[in-house]
């Protein structure tokens, strides 16, 4: 597992399990980052990397095992309690889920307006502040997320993540079905953002340049268990057959898709 | 399976989804009730479920109100009793039509709208998303719709009430050669404030129904864009029946 530190973590998941339906997706994950570290969880489709994240995030109850964020079991946690958590983190979903009724300065600036309670002027110009840093233009900010294209709107999303100077940032699939120059572009800024924030960054992907590029570290997902963690940089020469059929991507092996 | 363990599982079910209800609307209303309260959000409801109802509500009312007339003049008419065709009008619109046509019509608009855009938010992570934005989402989505539903509700029947009696006029004078004056005069001294404020207190109901068949149907909704299409479907019907069957119930409460 991972090498010794000395840091309490900033996330950590404990033997926590999920089954949908008699199917047991989760079967006793255990994980824990620690602060300032960037982490990102690969695996196939269908293993169960979203509902790792929800779990992490809060957004759904494991039905067993224990989600630490600073210490604090999310899971013992009341509503309130856990919406005070919700202000330490971002998240940026794998379909950006902007709010289709809101315009795009509305979106990035929800958090201020509607949880911090700042004015909307002032709120309005952090907000055209955060979509400049995504390399946004201004008149970008009075549109509805509608009018803009895939690419923009993950940008939009990221900036309504980051709005709010998150502690940690979840990112689910950033760049799965963006082009290569899109997705790179977007690679970038999320490595930009954690590092001006200094924060901790989860993210789960099955595109491995993703995966290479924005993680310290990356974990393996497979069966419901995590079978293999280690730095980013060292994944080539993993010692585990599983990562080296994920990496190199081939249909043979001892991980058989449905 | 064997029938009574059909019978068993399925009213297990029954109870089950009951129970869902039962603490979706109690959150719901906590939600509607207490702040933090989203004015925002209320405002853009008010005018969605109201407003925008009023021209269905309107035209529902004008000819049913009509229509009402001309079957009661022509039943009053068997035992010489069409002059009371006014106060029958009035006291059916007021009491039982205004109130449940209103209620029906808002079924099919409001309450498929509402699923329809709580279902897609579902489908889209976006109610997920105002939850990582430390936003309840009872407090942002369902709270402002309940207190919509429950606040025009009566505001639209009475306008309905008013346009119905008003079609019933329109016939009578137009073609049952009634005196229009005496026609006015003839409802309003026979029609009791009970008649009129009993409808609005069902409409009120009908209200809070409505809205919380939308939202619940929405904001459960899974499956993508067939579940969308499901949860509507489910919202308009269960509205509908729940209006029919709790009008039984008021009314026989609050004759
Ligand atoms: N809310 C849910 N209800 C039922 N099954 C679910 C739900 N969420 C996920 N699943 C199932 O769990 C499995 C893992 O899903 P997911 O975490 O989305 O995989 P991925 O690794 O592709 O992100 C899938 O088989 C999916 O059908
Ligand atoms: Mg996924």
């Amino acid at each position: 597992m991972s090498p010794v530190s000395t840091a309490a973590p900033k996330l950590e998941m404990r033997g926590v399990t999920k089954t949908f339906e008699g199917r047991r997706v989760l079967d006793g994950v255990d994980i824990a980052i620690q602060p300032g570290r960037s982490l990102v969880i690969i695996g196939a489709s269908g293993q169960g990397k979203s509902v790792t994240l929800k779990i992490a995030v809060g957004l759904m109850r494991p039905d067993a095992g224990q989600v630490f964020m600073d210490g604090d079991d999310m899971t013992e946690l009341t509503t309130a309690e856990r919406s005070r958590l919700h202000g330490k983190l971002g998240m940026l979903f794998q379909g950006s889920a902007l709010f289709d009724s809101l315009t795009v300065w509305q979106n990035v600036a929800f958090r201020l307006i509607n949880a911090d309670k700042i004015p909307r002027k002032e709120a309005r110009a952090r907000a055209i502040d955060a979509l400049q840093r995504v390399g946004l233009p201004r008149d970008v900010a009075d549109r509805y997320p509608a009018e803009i294209s895939g690419g923009m709107q993950k940008r939009v999303g990221l900036a309504r993540a980051v709005a709010a100077h998150p502690e940690i940032l979840f990112f689910d699939e950033p760049t799965t079905g963006l082009d290569p120059i899109t997705s790179d572009v977007i690679n970038d800024l999320i490595i930009e953002e954690v590092r001006r924030l200094g924060c901790t960054a989860v993210s789960i992907t099955d595109v491995m340049a993703s995966a290479r590029k924005i993680g310290d570290e990356i974990a393996m997902l497979l069966g419901g268990k995590i079978v293999w963690r280690g730095p980013a940089k060292s994944i080539d020469e993993a010692d585990n057959a599983y990562v080296q059929q994920f990496i190199n991507g081939r249909a043979h092996g001892p991980i058989t898709c449905v | 399976m064997n029938p009574v363990r059909a019978i068993g599982a399925s009213s297990f079910d029954l109870l089950q989804s009951a129970g869902r209800l039962a603490v979706f609307a109690a959150r719901g209303v906590m939600a509607a009730a207490m702040p933090p309260f989203f004015g925002r959000q209320l405002v853009r409801q008010l005018y969605a479920i109201g407003y925008f109802s009023l021209p269905v509500v309107g035209l529902t009312a004008v000819f049913t109100g009509a229509a009402l007339a001309l079957n009661i003049y022509t039943g009053g008419a068997r035992f010489n009793a069409e002059q009371i065709m006014p106060q029958i009008v009035a006291l059916g619109i007021t009491r039982e039509l205004g109130p449940v046509l209103a209620a029906l019509m808002l079924a099919g608009r409001v309450s498929a709208a509402i699923a329809a855009e709580i279902g897609a938010m579902r489908a889209t992570e976006q109610i997920d998303a105002l939850q990582t934005l430390s936003t309840d989402p009872y407090r942002y989505l369902i709270g402002p719709r309940l207190t919509a539903g429950v606040l025009t509700l009566p505001l639209l029947t009475l306008t309905g009430d008013i346009i119905g009696i008003a079609g019933g006029w329109l016939v009578a004078v137009a073609t049952l050669k009634f005196n229009g004056t005496i026609y006015i005069a003839n409802t309003w001294n026979f029609l009791q404030p009970w008649d009129v404020i009993s409808g609005l207190i069902k409409s009120a109901m009908f209200g809070f129904i409505v809205a919380l068949m939308g939202c619940y149907h929405g904001f459960n909704s899974s499956g993508g864009a067939r579940g969308v299409g499901r949860s509507t479907t489910n919202a308009v019907v269960s509205a509908a029946v729940l209006v029919f069957a709790t009008d039984y119930i008021m009314t026989s409460l609050l004759r």
